[in-house]
């Protein structure tokens, strides 16, 4: 069996490890676009803070691709597949035949129109280590940075790069800041962190153009930078997939089992639309968790078992500074919130059953109520009175409990 | 492989559990010296169930035959050992909280740094050789054996 996965990331390690999990002896080869070892994107942030070093941003151990006996194509593309030849095409002219094809080809940063974009000097983008590391480059402590872009991504970089310059003003479109993960109330907390830190932010306002290194906001506003980072959002990486005549919507359309509309070709992770059960429909949740949970199945299933993934929820975990945010699911239905202080903790019930969160700052054992959403537990199979105050165990049933502490899980 | 198995009707919720975690985890070499200082480190395990309350036990780490954490972890630190004991490398953890995101028993937890997760591993991170938790239980309300 020739198993091919296109992308270098999460969702190919996890199906490397899927693959192996099943087959021991197909061949495996992973065409990698990053001239580095599998490594968590989410990390470069990090390493800016000086929270994590280099030599361990790896994911996996150095033996990895050995020990599974995975052959990795650095520093080349794939620029096309044929679906009835079964054949892969790279940018420097081989060819690669498969039996079974991964698309985890990830995504790209989106970059606006902005009028004088081209010609700002010192500008980056915030997805890769290559980013991170020109970025790097060019930071020190009497420098201005501009970030456009208050999401994950943007503000992330404005953690890692906070006390490594003079200062930094974020600029964002939307009316607050984290709007994929926060509502109104929660981004004002997390801004006003940021902000006694020192950022600056500009929003409900957007850069109209550029003039070396100066912006002018659509507000009539003027910010000077020396250095501009473009953290706007991303666009999936599904061409290979379209042009081959496989269904892609945003992303590229999976079934359960992350099987796209080719034969013999699965797609995993920020490139693919796969089914979110929080809203009973598919749609592209680029999560890390995700990627890993997709990547994995698509690997049991290319080498002949069988998996499906029933459970995907969007939930996210993220901190700037001493400021946790973590969230899950939706935030529809009836609202239980808990408010003081910088404490911000709301509870979305819906028909009986608890479809979201947002808790800011108390967290602890946040995977309770995260698994009550997965799992779709009917609340009232347990005691959610007790539950409201704090995630416990407590407010299951004494059977339930006994099978989750008292058996092998 | 052995795991820490409850029997919650023998638990008396006495919170020893947590100081002999404490103290295995603390690198002093007498318990007595936690007076005082008990702020400076966090059990990995947790007694639930207030005083007064009928029902108490204990919860850590269950080393999940199919660890979520493990999958979920977005630098690669939470890993699963060759027995099958659940780790996490301290020096990839960059403390983001996902596994305290997804860990469905609400058995992780931030180190008291506040830079990383921690978590149990069953007392092979220290000098202990077998869980302290369990070795001083007094009522065998946690205990450390194969179960299907």
């Amino acid at each position: 069996m020739k198993y091919v996965i296109i992308g270098n990331s999460i969702a190919a390690a996890a199906c490397i490890e899927g693959i192996r999990s099943v087959d021991g002896e197909g061949d495996i080869t992973v065409v990698s676009a990053e001239n580095y070892q599998v490594y968590g994107r989410p990390l470069i942030s990090y390493y800016l803070l000086g929270r994590v070093k280099l030599e361990n941003m790896n994911y996996r151990p150095a033996d990895f691709y050995g020990k599974n006996n995975v052959s990795v194509l650095y520093g080349r593309r794939a620029t096309k597949i044929d679906a009835p030849s079964k054949t892969v095409f790279l940018d420097d002219g081989k060819k690669l035949k498969y039996d079974k094809l991964l698309v985890a080809t990830g995504s790209r940063p989106f970059v606006p129109p902005m009028e004088g974009l081209d010609k700002v000097e010192s500008k980056f983008s915030f997805m890769t280590m290559d980013d991170m590391l020109a970025l790097e480059g060019a930071l020190s402590p009497e420098k201005s940075v501009l970030v456009i872009g208050a999401g994950l991504i943007g503000l992330k970089c404005v953690e890692g790069i906070l006390q490594r310059v003079k200062s930094v003003s974020v600029v964002d479109m939307a009316d607050r800041i984290l709007p994929s993960i926060l509502d109104a109330e929660g981004a004002a907390i997390v801004q006003r962190g940021l902000e006694e830190r020192g950022v600056k932010f500009y929003l409900s306002d957007s850069a109209a153009r550029f003039e070396g290194n100066r912006a002018y906001l659509k507000s009539g506003k003027e910010i000077d930078f020396d250095i501009l980072v473009v953290a706007v959002g991303v666009r999936p990486n599904t061409d290979l997939v379209k042009d081959a005549g496989g269904e892609v919507n945003r992303g590229i359309v999976v079934d359960k089992g992350m099987r796209t509309s080719l034969a013999d070709v699965y797609a995993a992770g920020d490139c693919a639309e796969g089914f979110d059960s929080s809203i009973g429909a598919n749609r592209i949740l680029a999560l890390l968790p995700n990627a890993y949970f997709q990547g994995s199945i698509a690997g049991v299933n290319m080498a002949g078992g069988i998996a499906s993934h029933t459970d995907a929820i969007p939930m996210n975990a993220i901190g700037f500074f001493d400021t946790h945010v973590l969230t899950a699911g939706v935030y529809e239905g009836e609202v239980i919130a808990d408010i003081h202080g910088n404490v911000y903790k709301k509870l979305f019930v819906k028909d009986g059953y608890l479809v979201g969160f947002i808790l800011i700052n108390d967290f602890l054992r946040a995977g309770i109520y995260t698994s009550l959403i997965r799992q779709k537990t009917p609340l009232s199979e347990v005691d959610f009175a007790l539950l409201e105050h704090e995630p416990r165990l407590l407010a299951f049933p004494k059977e339930v409990r006994k099978q989750k502490l008292a058996h092998r899980v | 492989m052995k795991r820490i198995y409850v029997n919650e009707e023998w638990c008396l919720g006495c919170h020893l559990c947590e100081y002999e975690c404490m103290y295995a985890n603390s690198g002093l070499d007498a318990m007595f010296k936690l007076k005082g200082r008990t702020n400076e480190f966090i059990p990995r395990i947790k007694v639930e169930g207030d005083d007064g309350s009928q029902i108490h036990f204990a919860v850590n780490c269950r080393h999940c035959t199919n660890a979520i954490c493990v999958k979920s972890c977005i630098a690669g630190a939470l890993s699963k050992d060759e027995y099958g004991v659940v780790r996490i490398n301290k020096d990839k953890c960059v403390g983001c909280y996902t596994c305290v995101l997804v860990c469905p028993f609400g058995a992780i937890m931030p180190a008291p740094d506040g830079k990383a997760a921690q978590k149990c591993a069953l007392c092979t991170d220290n000098i202990m050789g077998e869980p302290n938790c369990v070795k001083n239980c007094p009522n065998n309300a946690i205990v450390f054996e194969e179960r299907d």
